[in-house]
């Protein structure tokens, strides 16, 4: 149940940061950097985001008899 | 009770948290919807597993055949996810791409459902001399 909440504030937190270090990249001149740094950030939380909703399907399956 | 207030308030932080990141990265907001739907929906599940325990019971009770009630469910269970990624899908303005889940969920239910069918055609069969 906590840890549940806790991904939304981790998703937010990364995000957060993520446009934080792209906009001071940007303004170091340095937009390929930025650009990396944003891919990066949603590969991770695309990774976290895709393991729930594999908990999220398996759940679905076992409440309703799909197999 | 306690259920609803904590459900609202997952939701509402969610929503608060997707619009400040909508604001620079839209990817992440996007995420971050569907991880609010999914947390939502891993809480509700349990809830639903007990009423489809109940509802299993009663048709034990009122003897009618398991497959019934099972295709019904999985039928539930397909509507359902399908659903959940359309949602998602039309959130990320990829209607095109929400048309087509919905219509697989669409062939999957009509596959599920054609036994069914097939069954009460052959019982108004017996029934025409």
């Amino acid at each position: 149940m906590g840890a549940n909440i806790d991904l939304i504030f981790k998703i937010a937190g990364i995000g957060i940061l993520v446009a934080v270090a792209h906009m001071v990249l940007k303004n170091s001149e340095k937009e390929d950097y930025g650009f990396a740094v944003t891919l990066t950030g949603i590969a991770v939380v695309l990774i976290m985001v895709i393991q729930m909703l594999g908990t999220l399907f398996d759940e679905v399956k076992s409440v309703f008899k799909l197999f | 009770m306690d259920f609803v207030f904590q459900i609202s308030s997952i939701a509402l932080i969610g929503a608060v948290l997707a619009v400040v990141l909508k604001y620079k990265k839209p990817p992440m907001a996007m995420l971050l919807g569907i991880a609010v739907g999914v947390i939502i929906f891993l809480l509700v599940i349990g809830k639903v597993g007990a009423i489809i325990d109940i509802l299993r019971q009663l048709s034990e009770r009122a003897d009618i055949s398991s497959f019934y009630l099972g295709t019904l469910l999985k039928i539930i269970g397909i509507a359902y996810i399908a659903d959940f990624i359309a949602q998602i899908c039309r959130d990320a303005e990829q209607g095109a791409i929400a048309v087509k889940v919905e219509l697989a969920a669409k062939v999957m239910v009509l596959m599920l459902a054609l036994p069914i069918v097939v069954a009460v055609l052959q019982a108004l069969l017996r029934l025409i001399p």
